[in-house]
């Protein structure tokens, strides 16, 4: 066992994943599959290798510090499901 | 039970850039909501973020500036957690390896100079704006703070006072605004304050269970907040409980700071390098260019003044508030060759008046020139010190030269010494009783034959010359 059905949960919690009745037993039978196939991976010796974050050994890429246009207004709203005046209005999430 | 508070602080501080970290959208504070956005900033998918080069060369000025090192290598990592301030769903930041690490500053309170170090300066993109409704459950969004560019720095837990915590954070924040990196203004959020408090028996080398607290946003409620705190850990712990790590809210009107219980998850931020931003190589040319920047810091300064100048340790600390009042002394100073008067002079009229009208001294109406042009002529006697005080509040109301007042007022204070004396010799004349009890030694009649002396010239003769002349003409020679 790679991952337990409770660390399942716990991962969907944090991504506001809500699953239907049996799904989270699939999912965490899924999941370890995958996990175990990743596995494999640790077979090899990868010592004095640097972990790789990129595919392209880049660094450094920059913008200068100068103003272009932003959207106007109504097109940053264009696709919120619930805009009102100049914001995006959210369920309460303060007392 | 003794305890020993133990203070961390992390201060996040808005960089001055034209442009956001990501994107290319303005920073400009008080923008119409949500028209400060591009898909970028707001999180739409596909958008490729790219760092703003201003950002980093800010962040290493105020690395340089605390006596950090700055990391060869630094990244950027994803925060993930959810809030409708961040449409992303993460928060663009540093983790593993941040800009800068291992620096230290020197703080000085009632006991003393202590140095406090800093664990870490690293780059980040700040949140939007919450507005929330009073009446309905709703939520108001404005992303045009989402991009704005944020250094945070995160101090060791070196505090053990809500004084000391307020003497770092004053540091940090003069440190700042003479680096021209951030503006420092706490009420717009420019320059925030998060603070970790916690106690320990005294002499226990472990620390014990800290609280967060937010929502601070003026240095005297970081103080009062602390210092509450303190208290509250205290009576806490003294009843036999125990302190409970959470968040507390300043709540500024009561001066309590109240649980977020409930409203908080655990956080579980699952950090990850960022594969959006490739990583940032800091050479050495780069950063020997930086500090080519770098401008004298307040404290190099205060301790410069203070032996160049030769004024007193408060002296300097009121004239370099501010890099902008620091120069407008050392220009009237410099002008005027007489220093410790032109302190005295900008301390005890030019700030009182810009006080007054809550005005910057970049916009004072008398310049460092005109000061010095004023100290100069009570030095060669044209005026006294009284009508300088006169002649300078006119200066600050009309903007005028000291020369011109002075015209206008018929101001020349009497240096004749002959037109003097033939004022002296008539109120000797008059006043033959008050001779006759000065000759015989009271002394204390002098004052009013000053007095009698200043009314016949309205002020305008040179008291020093007054004195002399008076002195000698009564004793009878």
């Amino acid at each position: 066992m790679k991952i337990t059905k409770e660390e399942v949960e716990y991962v969907a919690h944090l991504a506001r994943l809500e699953f239907h009745a049996g799904e989270t037993e699939k999912f965490t039978s899924q999941l370890n599959g995958i996990l175990l196939y990743m596995e494999m991976l640790n077979q090899i010796d990868t010592t004095g290798v640097e972990p790789m974050t990129h595919a392209i050994a880049q660094k450094n890429a920059f913008r200068d510090d100068v103003v272009g246009e932003s959207l106007m207004n109504e097109a940053a709203l264009a696709n919120a499901p619930d805009g009102r005046g100049d914001f995006f209005r959210v369920p309460k999430v303060i007392e | 039970m003794e305890y020993e508070p133990v203070i961390g602080l992390e201060v996040h501080a808005h960089l001055l850039t034209n442009a956001k970290i990501f994107c290319r959208c303005s920073t400009k504070f008080g923008a119409a909501p949500n028209s400060h956005t591009c898909p970028i900033c707001l999180g739409m998918p596909g958008v490729l973020p790219v760092l703003n080069k201003k950002v980093v060369e800010y962040a290493v000025k105020m690395g340089l500036a605390t006596n950090c090192r700055i990391n060869d290598r630094s990244v950027f990592a994803r925060k993930n957690y959810f809030y409708p301030d961040l449409p992303k769903g993460y928060q663009i930041s540093q983790y593993a390896e941040p800009l800068a690490e291992h620096g230290r500053i020197e703080i000085e309170t009632g006991d003393g100079k202590k140095i406090i170090g800093i664990t870490r300066i690293h780059m980040e993109e700040d949140a939007g704006k919450l507005l929330h409704d009073e009446r309905n459950p709703s939520s108001y969004v404005d992303l045009n703070r989402t991009g704005i560019p944020l250094i945070e720095i995160v101090s060791e837990p070196d505090m053990r006072s809500a004084e000391e915590a307020a003497a770092y954070l004053k540091r940090l924040h003069e440190i700042l605004v003479y680096l021209e990196i951030c503006d420092g203004n706490m009420e717009e959020g420019s320059f925030r304050c998060d603070a970790n408090v916690s106690l320990r028996p005294k002499g226990r080398a472990a620390f014990g269970i800290r609280a967060e607290l937010k929502n601070m946003n003026s240095f005297r409620n970081v103080q009062r907040a602390v210092e509450y705190e303190i208290e509250r850990q205290r009576h806490v712990l003294d009843g036999g409980g125990k302190v409970i790590q959470e968040t507390r809210l300043w709540d500024d009107g009561q001066g309590v700071t109240l649980s977020m219980r409930g409203k908080e998850e655990a956080h579980d931020y699952r950090y990850f390098p960022d594969p959006d931003l490739v990583p940032v190589e800091i050479g050495k040319d780069w950063i020997a260019e930086i500090e080519k920047t770098q401008p004298e810091l307040p404290q190099e300064k205060r301790e410069r003044f203070i032996r160049e100048y030769q004024i007193s340790s408060y002296d300097a600390g009121v004239l370099t508030a501010s890099r902008a009042l620091a120069d407008y002394f050392e220009e009237a100073a410099r002008q005027a060759g007489k220093p410790k008067i032109a302190a005295n002079w900008i301390m005890g009229d030019i700030l009182k008046f810009l006080n007054e009208d809550k005005r910057s001294v970049k916009d004072c109406p008398i310049l460092p020139a005109d000061l010095a042009a004023l100290i100069r002529l009570i030095d060669d006697g044209t005026i006294s010190g009284k009508m300088a005080k006169e002649i300078i509040d006119v200066m600050y109301k009309t903007g005028k030269k000291p020369g011109a007042v002075i015209e206008e007022k018929g101001m020349v204070q009497i240096t004749d010494e002959s037109a003097l004396a033939k004022t002296i010799t008539g109120i000797i004349e008059a006043n033959p009783a008050q001779v006759e009890q000065y000759r015989s030694g009271k002394e204390k009649v002098f004052g009013f034959f000053v007095g009698q002396v200043m009314k016949a010239t309205q002020g305008k003769a040179n008291p020093k010359l007054i004195n002399d002349l008076l002195k000698k003409m009564l004793s009878g020679s």
